[in-house]
Formats: C-alpha cells, structure tokens, sequence
C-alpha cells in the first residue's frame, strides 16, 4: 500500500498502519478512534478500497480496540460515499460479529443495524440479506448469536415491490427457527430475545403460523436461562394479536410461565406484569392476570415477591374500571396485607414504595378502613427503608384523606428515623422534611419537627449538618421570612457561641443558606453582627469561613453596610497570620468589587496585592 | 477410545481438592476474611419444596437386613418409594418423625447398594433414578447476596443436607456398585437427567458440588454414549460463565473432571478437543474469579500440552493475549502457569514463543509490585528452564537485558535487586561474550539518550 508515486496523501494511512501495528494498544487505540479523519483525508474512494479491506483482515487485535472500530464503522457511510456505498463495510463488521467478546459483537451488531437504515431496498437484499444468513449458518456460536439480533431491522425494509420477497421472508423464517432450535443455549437465548422484535416486522399471519410455535418452544426450553427471555416475547407477541387469538395462542404458554418451577422465569412474569396487562387487555387480566399476580404476590422466593410487590399500584390503577375496586378488594388486598408482614425486608420496602399510591384509587372511605391500619404497621416496620419509603409517598395519602389522619403515628416514625443510627437513614428524611412541613403545617412543625431539624445541625456527620442547613432554606421558602425570625434565626444565631468550633461553622453555613430567603432586613440586622463577630474567633476555618460568608451574603446587603462593615473585617482579615484566612479574604474582596464597582475601584486603602489578585481573577472570569 | 483417568482420590465423605492452595491466595500477606465481619452460616431453602402440597405421613418399613430374600426386591422399591417424600428443612421442628423415618431408609438404601451383592436388578432402576431425581433436582434458590464472592463469603449451605447427602451417597453407591449395569442406566440418566445434573454444579454448597463431581465423573466413565453431550454441555456453561455472566460455583469441580478427561484424550487430539482449548479453556483466564479455579484450569492446560506438543503455541500466544493488566494478583497466577507450561515444554516449541514470551516475562521484571517481578525472577531457579534459556541465550538475553540493567538500578524492593543480580550473574556465565557486547551498547545507548536531551 506504500506511495509508488510518491503521493503525500498517502501518508496518513501509513502513519495509521504503522500505529495500529504498535504494540502499545493505547496508540492503536488512538488511531483506531481517528479513523474518521484518515478516511476523511484518504476520500471515499480509497477508503473503499484501501482502508476497509486492511481493516477488515486486521481483525485479530485487543478487545478494545475492536471495540473502537466496530463502533466507528457504525458512523461510517458518508465517510465511504453515501447510502450507494454503505455495503462497503459489512465485510469488516460481518468478522466483528463473530468475535468471542460479547461487548464487541453486540457493538458490532448495534452499528449493523444502523447502517442498514442506510442501506437501499435493493442493496438490502442483495448485499446485507445473505450477511445475514451467513452469520446465521456460521460454525461457532457467535455469529448465530449475532444474527439473531438483525432479523429484526432488515425484513422491514426489503422491498415489497421485489418479487423475491415472498420467498425472502419466508427463508428469514426459517432461518430464525434454525436459530431457535440450535444446539447451543447461547443462540436460543439470543434468538429468544429478539423474537419479539422480529415479529413486530413480520405480518400477522406469519406471526400465527410461525412465531408462536417458536414462541411456544423457546417458552418450555429446558433451560430457565432460555425460557426468562421468552416471557418479554410473549408480551410482545400478544400486544400484536388480535383479542380473539390471545386466549388460543399465547395465554396457555404465558400462564405456564407464571407458574414456571424456576423463579428465575416467575420473577421475569412479575418483572413484565404490566406491560403483559396492557398488551392482553381487561378480559384476560380479570380472568387470568388476576389470579396469577395474586400466586406471585405469594411466590416462595423473596425476588419473585419483591418483583411483583413493585407491580402493585400500576396493576390495580390498570385494572377495567367497572370492576376496579371489586378485583382490589377481594383479590389483591389480601395478599399485600400478606406482604405487609412479610419476612423479607425487600419485599416490604417495595410495598412500601407503592402501597400509598393505592388510596388514590380506593378513594377515602377504603383507605381509612383498609389501608390506613397498613401504613401503620409499615410506618413502624424495623427495617428503615421501609419506613422511608412510606413517609417519601405521604403526598399520595394527603391528597385522599389529609394527613392528620396519619400524624399521631408518623410523628414516632419520623422521630425514631430523625435519630437513626445510620446517617444514610437520616440523610434520606431530612430530605422529605419540607415536604412533610408542607402537608402538616406551620403548626404541627413547630410544635413536633422544629426541634428535630435544629438537632440536626449539630450532628456528628457532616452531610447531615449541611443537609440540615439546606433543609432550613427550604423550610424558610415554605414558612416566609417573618416565621424563620421567629423561631430559627435565633437558634441559629446563638450557636455562634458554641464552644465547638464545628457548632460556630454551621451558623456560618446556616447563614450562606438563610440569607437571600430571608431578605436584606434580617441579614443586616440579625446575621450580619454575629458574622463580623466572628471574624476574630480562635479557629482559623472559623474565620476564613468568614470571609466566605461575607462574599456570600454580600449581594443581600445593602452598600452602605458594605462599605462601612464589612469592608474594615474583610480588610482585616487579608492581614491574617493564616494563609487560607488571606486567601479568602482577598477572594471575597475582588468578588464584592465586582458587584459594588464605583466604591471601590479609586479606594487608596486597597492592598496592592489585593488589586493583582483582583485584575488576576477579572481577568480569568469570562 | 478415550478414557477417562481416575480422578485425584477423592472420597466426596472426606473432601480433598487433590490440588495445593494457589500462592496466589496469599497473595498480600493478609488474612482477608478476618478484615471481614465473619458471615453467619445460612441455610438455603430449595424451592423445590413448594411443590409438594400434601404432606404424606411415613410409616416406617421392616428393616432391609430382616426381610426375605423373596421380599427384599419388593421392599427395596417401596424404600425407594418412601424416599420421595420431600421434608421442609427450613422449619426444623417440622415432621421430625417422617423426616427420621426417611433418613433411616436411604441409610439402609445405602448400606445395601454398597454391600449386597444382587440388589439392584432391572425393575429398580427407573425407581431409583426417579427418588434421585425428585430429591436433588431443584431450581436453586437465588443466592442471599447478590455479590456473593466465593473467595470471601461464606456459602449458604443446603438446609436439607441430611437427607441430600444420603440421596447423593446413594446415587454414588448405585453408580459404583459391582452389579451397576450402565446398559440399564443409560435409559433413564439420560441427556436431560445430565443436563439437570450439570445445572447444580451452580450450588453454593461445597459439599454438594464435591459429590456432583465424583458422581459426574463416574457417569461420564460408565455411560460412553453419554460423553461427548457432557463436554458439550460443559462447555456451554463455560462459554455461558465467561461471555454473559461471570457466575457459576462449579467451575473448578467441572474443571477438575475435566483434566481427567484430557488426561484420556485418544491421539492425534480431535478438532473438537482443540477448539475447546483455544475457545474455552484459554478465554476462561479471563475471569474476575479466577483464583478460585486457576489451579484446576492450569492443571487442564498442562495436560493438553502433556498430551499434544502442538497445542504449545496456542496455549502459549492465548495466555499472553490475555494476560492481565492491571491486576498483580492475576498476574501472579499467569506467571505461576507459565513455569508450569514451561516445566514440560518442548524445546523445539519454546523456540516458537520465545520471543513474545520472554518480552512479557521483561515486562512483569520491571513490574512495580514486587510479586510479580520476584515471581517472573523464580524462573530462573528451574533447572529446565534455565537450560531452555542457555541454549537460546541469543535471543533471549538481548530481549530482556535492558529490562534487567534498568531494575537493577531502580527498583525499590532490596530482594528484586538480588535476584536480579543473580540473573545477570548467571547470564554473565553463559555468555560473557554476547553479555559485554550488550552492557556496552547500552551504556552507548543511555548516552545517546542523554545526549540528545
């Protein structure tokens, strides 16, 4: 391939044939991710013919690098002259789909099936048709895997107006039954995934006389493996048929794979239990989804329950309308009271997430007979996820029947979760408090929760302190400025004092967070003290915490209180023994010129260094 | 006709792996499981039990020993019969009676099979591979933690092992009795029994997959129609394991049969057995897992190359296409295979790798964790090796000598530097002509280098 006349265009191909010929596979990688530009500087023409076929007879190389490419050529049909070309690279792409590793062959089909939207009716059928049968005729297992996935998007497409196409569709046919009934469980289970898709494409009377008995037969293979991915076909499947064949052709093998004896195939059945509703429509669901989903809400393994628990709210809100609440309350009430109590902790924390969403549905009166006595035990459940996850669905319950009705008994949950042992725990109800605030009331807070979300502030944790601050600022949000000085700004405030410098620094972050909501009057009056106070505390991150501060709350100020204020402190501080101190005292200098620029830009008493550290950061911001 | 080698004696009652602990595993120095909270030992429930929805109460049967010649047929089978009832284990106090009763019959089954001559005739057979079946075939339950690391974790042991162990002991005793007849068998262990056999080898119990894989063995060596579906199946789980999921238990068991199997390989070795080198055995050290079944895979490949020489390159070129690259402890391994290869190389198939091994064995010298470097030094301690390197000091030596003059100077640990030394000691012996001609080119070259600079 070397320049016989000498040409410089050849160079970059040789420098790229040199490099992915090096034995560090970072530069063949390097140069495999640059493709596109050598192809670009070679033209279409010799990238045909030059550059795909050194590539296609390189296929030898690292995973990754293979990789590379066979996401590249994905990319690649203006880079070989267009649709009228694209067939150029299916011979490098056909010798990627039959690699061992799985990452490149299913990217190497992922960009077959790209290119072939680019690809003409005719060149379909001429060119990548039998790559398909190729690969679904080839020796190992990995190209039949990889055919599997391509039935899909070329049948479609293959002109109707051809003659062939009869006969066409018909070899794809039974292509796909070769492929899934071969020897290997690595194909069926390839073949069994993609069955839904092909028959998406294929028309209905193809799907009757052809699919289901694939369908049928991957759905009682002898391995579970085959069988789980069989289920997702059969949803697919039966959202095509028409009502009246539902019954006959796919319900006798899906209600079989509700009672598989793996519960690898059960809990796919549960896993699907929604989308299998909608695609066989409210007749069946009442006659058969019903009792099935009742049998997986009581499977023996914990996954299978957990999966079907998760299905709960979405199920019933499905169910026909006429005959809704009859279904919940005779058949699917039950076994969630089963499940309330259930041993496993993921089966309850999955009710939990959804069993609020039920009130909705049954309306006031059932909740507060049937569903209210539910939350309850789940409210006081030992695991605290499940507990979490009741109190996060509260606006569901609040909406249907308030959430007074629930207050005496959250208040003990949200307690007992506010003090957790585990700070995840009380991260995670720190972060419903607004919520919660907004449905209970100023009242309610202030009497029960208010205590709560101060101690937080002084918990051990650090993601908990600045969690509770942030939470104070939503809190502000909701309650309105005048209720924060009433009740936290001066609990907030007096912490200054704490002897534990730790304490000091979170009024300093509370602070940050409470300025802007609560306004400049507060600020000024209330926080802005305190803050300069403390520009002379012992601890030198209380300070340069400080002159954060101050840059923070500047702009709430107003600029008198700048100018006679915090001016002198920040200016103070800049002098500081500390260097960080220093640092963010100049920092919040520069900063505070920039949005109070007449008072400062002439002011003598302005360091030197400060003003290089001011034009340094002017000049960086853009 | 290929035969199958006896299997390290293993009594399934007494379980020995027949291989030494890996180095690999103390790799670090470091006791790992006690850094871990020590998991309490949980029992797993099967699901199989759920499907029996009637529990038949047992009555206990006359004793074996004490029945009739006339009757003893009879008596075997309704024993048998007796032992199909599955017993909830996970509620320990339930049916105590009925779970005493049954355990009392497979003991007698058992002491029967193993030492009475003339029980086991035809009618029996359907029978006691129905009670087998019922007994150990079940889905296995989804294992209680998810990220479940047989290195680390305890295995959730078989609730209902009391009664399992004496099924699988049964099912070992009918296997090897002297009246065993495999032309009886062979109907009723059939493909799907194997492949429901195979699918346990999944189990986390230990002392399960140990008689699974005493049993397995003993059916591949009396069931001949029954062997080329097992490799096949065999290598479908392999394949499964290294290219979707990463999970089985029973690698190293299915491994250990194997390299009995190899072991009978007829010659010349069939297309079929190569390609189950190259396409499973070799990809499979690409596991995470590894170290738990690499001295059983490594076992497997020696004796791939004990049996065909010509299998070398491959072996050789597949470990170094594969080879790990950021984890030392794997690395170890791979070194620790390669002295094994090395052991029983061929000279003349060691001139064929020489050159891309000995850059990869320059590479793991220069290795900043010390294990690996001293592993890669220890090759020159093996007598046979270090002849192989003599007699191809020409090539080997410039391979790896700036490696060796560069670690010598730099490396960090004082043993590497030793070993090191003595390396370039022995070289000096070897070939002191070719050793001067390279420490002066590359002193030039370091020169150059600077000088360029």
């Amino acid at each position: 391939m070397a320049g016989a006349e000498g040409d410089d265009s050849l160079y970059p191909i040789a420098v790229l044939i040199d490099e992915l010929r090096n034995e560090d596979v970072q530069l063949r990688l390097n140069s495999i991710k640059k493709l596109s530009t050598i192809a670009l500087a070679l033209g279409v023409e010799r990238t045909r013919t030059e550059l795909l076929p050194f590539l296609t007879d390189t296929i030898y190389d690292e995973d990754e690098v293979l990789l590379a490419l066979a996401e590249q050529l994905g990319s690649f049909t203006v880079l070989v002259g267009g649709p009228e070309f694209v067939h150029c690279l299916l011979p490098p792409l056909e010798s990627l789909a039959t690699v061992e590793e799985t990452v490149v062959r299913d990217k190497a089909v992922e960009s077959l099936r790209k290119i072939s939207q680019e690809h003409s009716p005719v060149d379909l059928e001429v060119h990548f048709v039998p790559l398909v049968k190729r690969l679904a005729s080839g020796d190992w297992f990995t190209s039949r895997t990889s055919a599997c996935g391509l039935f899909g998007v070329c049948y479609p497409r293959v002109s109707i107006m051809t003659h062939t196409f009869e006969s066409t569709l018909i070899t794809a046919v039974m292509h796909f039954r070769t492929l899934c009934s071969d020897d290997t469980p690595m194909v069926r289970r390839a073949a069994s995934s993609k069955l839904g898709e092909f028959a998406k494409v294929l028309e209905l009377d193809y799907v009757k006389s052809d699919i289901i008995p694939l369908f049928t037969a991957l759905a009682s293979d002898e391995q579970d493996s085959v069988r789980l991915l069989a289920v997702e076909a059969g949803v697919s499947i039966a959202a095509l048929l028409p009502q009246e064949d539902l019954e006959d052709l796919v319900m006798p093998t899906l209600r079989q794979a509700a009672e598989d004896k793996s519960w690898r195939v059960r809990y796919m059945v549960a896993d699907k239990f929604s989308e299998l509703q909608k695609a066989v429509g409210p007749e069946i669901t009442k006659n058969d989804l019903v009792p099935a989903f009742q049998n997986l809400l009581k499977d023996c393994e914990a996954e299978v329950r957990t999966a079907a628990a998760n299905k709960v709210k979405v199920f019933c809100e499905s169910l026909p309308e006429d005959s809704r609440e009859t279904i919940i309350m005779t058949h699917i009430l039950p076994c969630v009271k089963e499940l309330v109590s259930d041993t496993n902790q993921h089966v309850k924390s999955a009710l939990a997430s959804v069993i609020m969403g039920l009130s909705t549905i049954l309306g006031k009166d059932n909740t507060v007979e049937h569903l209210l006595p539910l939350f309850l035990v789940q409210l006081k459940d030992e695991y605290p996820e499940v507990r979490l996850n009741i109190i996060s669905n509260l606006d569901c319950v609040n909406e249907v029947i308030g959430i007074r009705q629930l207050s005496q008994s959250l208040l003990p949950a949200i307690v007992e979760l506010a003090e957790d042992a585990k700070w995840r725990v009380r991260l995670a109800i720190i972060e419903y408090m607004p919520l919660l605030a907004g449905q209970l009331g100023v009242e309610f807070f202030d009497e029960k929760l208010n205590s709560l979300c101060m101690a937080w502030l002084i918990d051990h944790v650090y993601a908990i302190r600045e969690a509770a601050t942030c939470n104070l600022m939503k809190l502000v949000e909701k309650f309105g400025a005048e209720w924060a000085q009433n009740t936290i700004v001066p609990k907030v405030l007096g912490m200054a004092n704490d002897s534990n410098y730790l304490h000091r620094m979170t009024t300093l972050f509370c602070i940050n967070a409470l300025s802007e909501v609560c306004g400049q009057e507060i600020t000024t009056k209330h926080m802005l003290p305190v803050v300069l106070k403390m520009s002379t505390d012992q601890v030198a991150n209380v300070r340069f915490n400080v002159a954060r501060c101050l840059q923070k709350i500047g702009p709430v100020l107003d600029s008198s209180a700048l100018q006679a204020e915090v001016k002198p402190v920040l200016e103070k501080l800049a002098t500081d023994q500390d260097m960080d101190v220093k640092y963010f005292a100049l920092e919040a200098i520069s900063g505070m010129y920039l949005f109070n620029l007449p008072t400062y830009i002439f002011s003598e008493t302005f360091s030197f260094s400060s003003i290089l550290f001011f034009f340094f950061s002017f000049s960086l911001s853009p | 006709m290929e035969t199958p080698t006896k299997l390290p004696p293993s009594s399934p009652s007494s379980p020995t792996t027949g291989f030494s602990v890996p180095s690999a595993e103390k790799v670090d120095g470091f006791p790992r499981r006690s850094m871990r909270r020590a998991r309490q030992r949980r029992s797993h429930s099967s699901s199989q039990f759920r499907y029996q929805s009637s529990q038949v109460e047992l009555t206990p049967l006359p004793l074996l020993k004490d029945a009739p010649v006339a009757e003893l047929h009879d008596l075997f089978c309704k024993k048998l019969q007796q032992c199909c009832v599955l017993f909830d284990f996970l509620d320990c106090v339930a049916d105590l009676k009925g779970k005493e009763i049954k355990r009392a019959a497979l003991n007698e089954l058992v002491e029967s099979v193993a030492t009475s001559r003339g029980v086991l005739i035809e009618p029996l057979y359907p029978e006691a591979i129905k009670m087998i079946s019922v007994n150990i075939f079940r889905t296995l339950p989804p294992s209680e933690n998810p990220e479940f690391d047989p290195e680390e974790d305890e295995p959730a042991l078989e609730a209902s092992w009391p009664h399992l162990q004496l099924v699988y002991e049964f099912f070992l005793r009918f296997l090897e009795s002297p009246d065993f007849q495999p032309s009886l068998a062979k109907r009723y262990v059939d493909q799907k029994f194997v492949l429901q056999l195979l699918e346990l080898f999944d189990s986390e119990d230990p002392r399960e997959r140990e008689y699974l894989k005493t049993i397995l063995h003993r059916v591949y060596g009396k069931l001949l129609g029954l062997r080329a579906y097992i490799r096949k199946q065999i290598n479908n789980i392999f394949l499964r394991f290294i290219y979707e999921t990463e999970r089985f238990n029973g690698v190293a068991e299915l491994l250990e049969i194997l390299g009995s199997i190899i072991n009978g390989f007829a010659l010349p070795l069939k297309s079929e057995h190569k390609q189950f080198l190259v396409r499973v055995l070799i990809p499979l050290h690409t596991a995470k897992s590894l170290s738990i079944f690499h001295a059983q895979l490594a076992y497997c490949v020696v004796q791939f190359m004990e049996k065909d020489a010509t299998v070398t390159e491959h072996i050789i070129r597949g470990l170094l296409r594969y080879w790990p690259k950021t984890c030392t402890q794997k690395e170890v391994m791979f070194l620790g295979e390669i002295e094994e290869i090395l052991d029983v190389i061929e000279p003349s198939q060691f001139i064929r790798v020489q050159e891309p091994l000995f850059k990869q064995i320059a590479a793991c010298i220069s290795s900043p964790h010390f294990q690996v470097a001293e592993r890669a030094l220890y090759f020159w301690n093996n007598e046979y090796i270090l002849s192989l390197i003599e007699e191809n000091c020409q090539v080997i030596l410039p391979l790896v000598f700036g490696t060796l003059y560069r670690v010598s100077k730099e490396h960090w640990n004082q043993t590497i530097i030793s070993l090191i030394y003595n390396v370039l000691k022995t070289f000096m012996e070897m070939n002191s002509k070719l050793f001067d001609d390279l420490t002066s080119s590359y002193k030039v070259e370091k020169q150059n280098e600077i000088f360029r600079l």
